[in-house]
């Protein structure tokens, strides 16, 4: 199958800090992520992650490189105009959910929606309808302190597909779970991937989350240092064990 | 959900929000007072020129408010008014500082006003106790029930000394306040021309009726070129000039006006002050929501949401604290005034207030960096 890529990245390079504090974060990273696939960025920390998944994410510029989203360029595009990709394009998880504590998970849902313009009964069906894809069905109106740390972050998981996006990027979204729960939610990015046929791009260190995978990148010093992709054919998870082949990265 | 967002930040803490409310209460108490004590100052000094019978008010030349008039005008300045083209008639009208000399002892100065009640030109109102015809009698007098025990009187059948001969208390009117707290005391022309030794013919100003048709502005001029020693106003130009002599000349305005500004520079400051510090504590999550891909101006919404929400809560708690005021202030000599003008721009102020105390905490969301989301 043959899928054109929702995000090309091209020779990606970030300073950071400046002076004798400078350090280059990203060191010419090129990446590619296609419809229908969880792919995992895995690497040391400090290996740059965070910050190439900021970049993707049109959340931070890049000091030099190109990064196009559904065929647009969106290099040299203003704080608003990278806001209006990422309303557009871009569903984000992050490690420590970043719900809103004073709305319960229904509004934290229909917040995403109405930044995007979508207000009233479709956005209240429409969250009422993602919280149930998340099998959140029975917590409509739990505020976030009412809620399992894995249930929140279902909620988020829910607040970032909401508006369909094509691209979905999470940065460490099991870290702070325990396993049973890193399990739950590492198999519903996987479903969002396959079933609704978008692009996951998850940051992570736990080897727990490699089963899912459709494919592995391996990050180092700002630089890619290996790829792995799950072969053809076999579709369930659980068979295909990623963790059994790393002879690449021991 | 902007709206929902602004509250929950709000409720969120509660100590803050108090905090916001006593601030905005406090401001719009502060200036409801004030400028209600300079509108109720306002139409005390206005009242009996509000009230006189009169397209135009002649009155001697310089003459800066209502009770400064002096005796000077006579028969001569009538007729001659009476003669001009376009007015069709001429009322007396006296008004004058006297002495009250108490039934019980002691004295006090009241504001003579003398008009016969045929001539329809300036009547006590508001009578609770007896009649405009009552006032008819030989050395009856009217008075305001407020001021009955600095006149010395207990009430209706009461006499007193005013000026040089004796009154006796006929009818009694509630909420003619006198600005100068010299309470005002009305009897007849002639009546109040004796007690004041004054000639049968003076009066302290001339009430002008123009005839139907007439143009006031023409006959103003014609009035104003017959009578040199005269001015000729219009009764909202001698309001004004009152308005200016006893509020401006003296300072009071001033001091309320003052003290209106102060109260909303109070509030504005303190407002400012819990919407920042609100805006610091919720950073995170504006940052997030820039993350999410809002715009610069939904942050903004729910910032000016927020500023707006305390402005309504706050008013309304200011407000029903004036009125309270206002409410046990109205049997004092110096009752406050609101009209719904005062309280529609008492909003306005508020809401002003609270958008211009939203400036700093929208400063600072402008240099949200939506890439700490990821900084946790
Ligand atoms: N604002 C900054 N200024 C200077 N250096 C920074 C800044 N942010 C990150 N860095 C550095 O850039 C490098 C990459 O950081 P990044 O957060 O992307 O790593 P990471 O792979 O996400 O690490 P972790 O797994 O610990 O989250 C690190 O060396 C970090 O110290
Ligand atoms: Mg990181």
């Amino acid at each position: 199958m043959t899928t054109t890529p929702v995000m090309q990245a091209e020779n990606i390079v970030k300073e950071l800090g400046a002076g004798a504090g400078l350090v280059v974060a990203v060191k010419g990273v090129s990446l590619e992520l296609v419809p229908g696939e969880l792919t995992l960025l895995m690497g040391p920390s400090g290996s740059g992650k965070t910050t190439l998944l900021s970049i993707l994410g049109c959340i931070m510029k890049p000091t030099s490189g190109s990064i196009r989203i559904a065929d647009t360029k969106i290099d040299g595009l203003s704080a608003e105009e990278l806001a209006k990709v990422r309303r557009e394009h871009l569903g984000f998880i992050f490690q420590s959910y970043n719900l809103f504590p004073t709305l319960n998970a229904i509004e934290n849902v229909r917040i995403a929606l109405d930044v995007r313009g979508v207000k009233g009964f479709a956005a209240t069906s429409r969250s009422e309808e993602v919280l149930r894809e998340v099998g959140l069905g029975h917590r409509l109106t739990n505020y976030p302190r009412n809620l399992s740390g894995g249930e929140q972050q279902r909620v988020a998981v829910a607040r970032a597909i909401a508006s369909s996006p094509s691209i979905v990027l999470a940065d460490e979204p099991t870290a702070a779970l325990d396993s049973e729960n890193g399990h739950a939610v590492m198999a519903l990015l996987s479903r969002i991937a396959k079933e609704q046929h978008r692009s996951v791009l998850a940051v992570t260190h736990d080897p727990r989350t490699l089963g899912y995978a459709d494919r592995v990148v391996r990050i180092e010093d700002g630089r890619i240092v290996g790829e792995e992709r799950r072969p053809e054919g076999i579709d369930s998870p659980e068979i295909t064990d990623l963790t059994k082949r790393r002879k690449l990265h021991a | 959900m902007v709206f929902t967002l602004a509250l929950r930040n709000l409720l969120h803490d509660r100590v803050r929000l108090a905090v916001t409310l006593i601030g905005i209460l406090f401001s719009i108490v502060l200036v409801a007072v004030q400028l209600g004590l300079y509108l109720g100052s306002s139409r005390m000094i206005t009242a009996n020129i509000a009230r006189s019978n009169a397209d135009l008010i002649v009155t001697t030349f310089g003459a800066k408010s209502f009770e400064d008039g002096g005796l000077l005008l006579g028969d001569r300045e009538r007729h001659q008014a009476l003669a001009t083209p376009g007015v069709e008639s001429v009322v007396p009208l006296v008004v004058a500082f006297a002495e009250w000399r108490k039934p019980e002892g002691g004295s006090s100065r009241v504001v003579l006003i003398g008009s016969d009640a045929d001539d329809q030109g300036l009547l006590p109102w508001g009578l609770i106790q007896g009649t405009v015809e009552d006032i008819k009698a030989p050395d009856a007098i009217a008075v305001d029930s407020t001021y009955l025990s600095e006149l010395g009187i207990n009430g209706v059948g009461d006499t007193a000394q005013a000026g040089g001969g004796r009154v006796k208390i006929r009818a009694l009117t509630e909420g003619i306040r006198s600005f100068t707290q010299s309470p005002y005391a009305y009897t007849t022309l002639n009546r109040a021309r004796q007690l004041l030794g004054a000639d049968d013919d003076k009066s302290t100003f001339l009430l002008v009726k123009l005839a139907p048709g007439a143009n006031i502005t023409a006959v103003q001029k014609d009035l104003a070129h017959r009578l040199d020693s005269a001015d000729v106003l219009t009764k909202d130009e001698f309001e004004s000039r009152s308005l200016k002599q006893w509020l401006f000349r003296t300072g009071a305005g001033l001091a309320l006006i003052g003290g209106a500004i102060l109260g909303s520079l109070v509030g504005t400051v303190i407002v400012a002050q819990t919407l920042y510090s609100s805006t610091k504590d919720h950073i995170h999550e504006f940052a997030t929501l820039r993350a999410l891909g809002s715009s610069r101006g939904y942050i903004y919404k729910v910032i000016l949401a927020q500023a707006g929400l305390s402005a309504i809560m706050g008013y309304v708690l200011g407000m029903a604290i004036a009125l309270l005021i206002l409410y046990f202030s109205r049997n004092s000599s110096l009752p406050l005034v609101m009209t719904p003008g005062l309280a529609f721009w008492l909003f306005a102020l508020t809401l002003f207030m609270c958008a211009i105390s939203a400036l700093s905490a929208i400063v600072k969301v402008t240099k949200i960096d939506p890439a700490t989301v990821f900084a946790r």
